[in-house]
């Protein structure tokens, strides 16, 4: 329900506008599915249809920007809308990328052909669905401007960034052991590469949830020493 | 239909209200223009250098009116430099210090009851109070108080006015650089309100040349043979010598045509007096930006 | 100029360049007012930090033009005035009964809403501070200097005395209000939505001459246009119904402001 206040026009601008990122999150998050899929069902067709459906994720993300650009010049928002209207430009972006690295999944899928796969897929659903509930989350925490929930969300990163690393030693071990595998192995590397970058920019999008909620800007997650094994 | 007839009925109206009011403008004209010719007409013939400048002779029927103008200018000069200085400590002290109360409000009431008081009440409050009681005799400083307590209200209204019609802002701008309240009155307050004070002098000028009662018992003789040497001596005065000629005087109709020739003179003076005055007013608002 | 009648004594004027310390010189102590029955402040404790610009916004009827008038005791000609707390420049109460309130204005100038220039010509409006002073030395270097910082001079130089101060544009007329403010050097500079009657242009070199003289002074300026108290000030300070809501820096003031009602009042959401 729609309380009565000033600058009601302005008001309902700023609601369009966060619909308009949560629809953009809806495609993404469809998106990254249908990369799954159709690398279960090595579904070549899907892949070209997938790539070709990046076009659109890209120009919703600047539809995004420049009702941003809009309303910064001309409403001039301030504290909490101005916070909420930087927000949306940075997800928007980050967004489109996780768009980029679905895309990126539908060329892999094309690469690797009809050949049979040279394991069967767990981990990799697995790590997709993690994703797909840290995107939905995050898209949640935004829309009800929830930095706690944001900060819980970010934390599961490390979750998707171990099975990462799990599926990369046992497809490692798969090149090693058979070199007429390497091809596949390293396709399917990228894949799971691509799934963890999607994870690392759902982080992104939390933070700028907090920034929303609290106003301060954090790093969340943060890893600065060169320890390159997994926390658990 | 009732539309068109409504706008037809406004239209006669204001045809009638403005000729109605157009009228009355013109029945006034045409009174002063009538009192005017009939002045100008007797008296203009009488009218000469000479008039102006030479004593009553023979008894008043022959020779001019130079002293009586002469005392006419000097009892109004009087008046106004008695009454200047009181009006404007009054009107400065309730524009700009007074503080609304029972107090002010008296000084207020008792200004204007003073503008209605008839002349000859002033007359004979002078001839009591300066005459007699301080025992300055009929004289042109006892003249010269009369006729200035008669202008008193006047000046003090237009003064308080003019102080009045200085915006706001200007005290505040005084104030704010750390002038002191007098500074800020006296070096903007008082140069801004100056034309309106000016307006207010001419007005008072032109009310007291005209006045006949405070100066009978007050100031005015019949004749004196030659101008007064000092203030306290008796003076002759143009409205007073008027009235002297026309009833006093042996010959009152040989006379005749020098009274309306004073009379035209006196008229000439209060009519460019209050020209004089109204030019000020709109000079001054044309001046005024603010 | 000490007054050596009265004990209270506002101490040598600082030289100009250490007139910037850290204390601040401005401060506002449990300030309550009072217009006969109406209460127009409540309480008030602020701290005007030196050398840079302070905005005081509201909604109208918050108390702001009350506060600043007050500093300045412009507020003395209002009748039915009563105040409770106090107000303390360089440590002393300005409404203590031995205070100067001339002197007090002479070192904390005014700058008001509607351009007031004086029916003078220009010099005279400007030389007229200096002359009620006694600054009468070097009265033409004065006013030249002052014209400068009000970035007038180059406009005028040619007609100062024969030009009436009413003789100028709007934006023009408040500048050489400035100029007069400024020429007997205050150490605080109260402006009073001093843009508020002027077109943008006008507004926007006042608003760089603001920039340009926080540095040597402390400026407090009231305002209704939020952009402009953002754009010109270093701290904002937000009364609402006579209270003073929130004080903080502007930068995060206009950001991240703590109070739901400062949020409320500057994304124009009133209930």
């Amino acid at each position: 329900m729609e309380e009565k206040t000033t600058r009601s026009a302005f008001v309902k601008d700023l609601h369009a506008l966060e619909s308009e990122v949560l629809e953009l999150g809806r495609s993404v998050a469809a998106a990254i599915r249908e990369g799954l899929r159709i690398l279960e069902a090595r579904d070549e067709a899907g892949a070209c249809a997938l790539i070709a459906g990046d076009a659109a994720i890209n120009e919703k993300r600047y539809q995004i920007e420049e009702h941003c650009l809009r309303l910064l010049a001309t409403q001039q928002p301030m504290a909490g809308d101005l916070r909420r209207v930087t927000a949306v430009l940075h997800i928007a972006s980050d967004l489109e990328r996780m768009g980029d690295q679905a895309e990126g999944i539908g060329k892999i899928v094309v690469l690797l052909g009809t050949a049979p796969l040279i394991k069967p897929l767990i981990d990799i659903p697995k790590l997709t669905g993690i994703v797909l509930e840290m995107l939905d989350a995050a898209m949640g925490a935004f829309s009800q401007s929830d930095g706690e929930r944001a900060r819980a969300i970010a934390a599961r990163d490390d979750e998707a960034d171990r099975l990462h690393n799990v599926i990369d030693q046992d497809l490692f071990h798969l090149m090693v052991g058979d070199p007429s595998k390497i091809t596949q192995a390293t396709y399917l590397m990228w894949v799971s590469h691509n799934l963890e970058r999607i994870a690392d920019l759902v982080t992104n999008v939390c933070e700028q949830v907090v920034f929303v909620s609290t106003g301060s800007i954090e790093e969340l997650n943060v890893r600065r020493t060169c320890d390159t094994k997994p926390r658990d | 239909m009732r539309h068109r007839r409504s706008a037809r009925a406004r239209r006669v109206t204001e045809v009638v209200a403005f000729s109605l009011f157009g009228a009355a403008t013109v029945a006034g004209l045409f009174a002063l223009g009538i009192i005017l010719y009939y002045i100008i007409s007797r008296g203009g013939g009488a009218l000469s250098w000479e008039f102006l400048t030479t004593f009553p002779r023979k008894g008043m029927t022959a020779g001019g009116i130079y002293p009586a103008l002469v005392g006419s200018l000097y009892l109004t000069a009087g008046a106004i430099v008695l009454a200047l200085p009181l009006a404007l400590g009054a009107a400065v002290f309730l524009v700009e210090y007074a503080r609304e109360g029972p107090w002010v409000r008296a000084i207020r009431i008792g200004v204007n009851t003073l503008a209605g008081v008839p002349s000859i009440v002033f007359g004979l409050l002078g001839l009591a109070l300066f005459v007699k009681a301080l025992g300055i005799g009929v004289s042109v400083l006892a003249g010269s108080l009369t006729l200035g307590l008669l202008i008193l209200p006047l000046l003090v209204r237009t003064a308080e006015e003019a102080l009045r019609s200085v915006p706001r802002s200007f005290r505040e701008g005084g104030l704010a650089l750390g002038a002191t309240r007098w500074r800020t009155i006296r070096a903007i307050v008082l140069p801004a309100a100056l034309p309106g004070i000016l307006t207010g002098i001419v007005l008072g000028l032109s009310r007291a040349i005209g006045e006949t009662a405070p100066i009978m018992f007050t100031a005015a003789a019949f004749f004196t043979p030659q101008l007064p040497t000092s203030p306290l001596d008796e003076v002759m005065a143009l409205p007073y010598h008027i009235f002297v000629m026309a009833t006093e005087s042996p010959n009152a109709w040989k006379t005749k045509d020098l009274q309306y020739g004073a009379v035209l003179v006196l008229v000439g003076l209060v009519l460019v007096l209050n020209l004089g005055a109204i030019l000020l007013r709109a000079h001054a608002r044309r001046r005024k930006v603010w | 100029m000490v007054n050596e009648r009265s004990s209270f004594s506002l101490g040598a004027r600082a030289p100009r360049s250490s007139s910037c310390e850290i204390e601040p010189i401005l401060a506002v102590s449990t300030l309550s007012l009072w217009y006969g029955k109406q209460q127009a402040l409540r309480g008030v404790t602020l701290s005007f930090p030196v050398c840079r610009a302070t905005a005081v916004i509201g909604p109208s009827g918050c108390g702001k033009s009350t506060l600043i008038r007050s500093l300045n005791r412009m507020n003395d000609l209002v009748p039915h005035l009563r105040i409770e707390g106090q107000i303390l420049f360089h440590g002393q109460d300005i409404y203590a009964r031995d205070a100067d309130p001339v002197e007090i204005r002479r070192r904390i100038g005014m700058v008001f809403q509607k351009p007031n220039p004086f029916p003078k010509s220009i010099y005279e409006n400007v030389a007229f501070g200096l002359r009620v002073n006694g600054l009468k030395d070097h009265l033409d270097d004065r006013v030249e200097s002052a014209l400068r910082r009000a970035a007038l001079w180059d406009e005028v130089k040619d007609h100062l005395r024969k030009k009436s101060g009413f003789d100028l544009s709007g934006g023009q007329q408040q500048r050489l209000c400035l100029a007069r403010a400024l020429a007997v050097e205050p150490e605080v500079l109260l402006m009073d939505e001093p843009c508020s009657a002027l077109d943008p242009v006008a507004t926007a070199k006042i608003e760089d001459l603001i920039q340009e003289l926080k540095v040597e002074m402390t400026i407090v300026i009231v305002t209704h246009n939020m952009q402009q108290a953002a754009r010109v000030s270093d701290d904002t300070a937000f009364l609402l119904l006579g209270d003073l809501i929130e004080f903080a820096p502007t930068e995060q003031l206009f950001t991240r402001p703590s109070d739901p009602r400062t949020e409320a009042y500057i994304t124009g959401k009133f209930g």
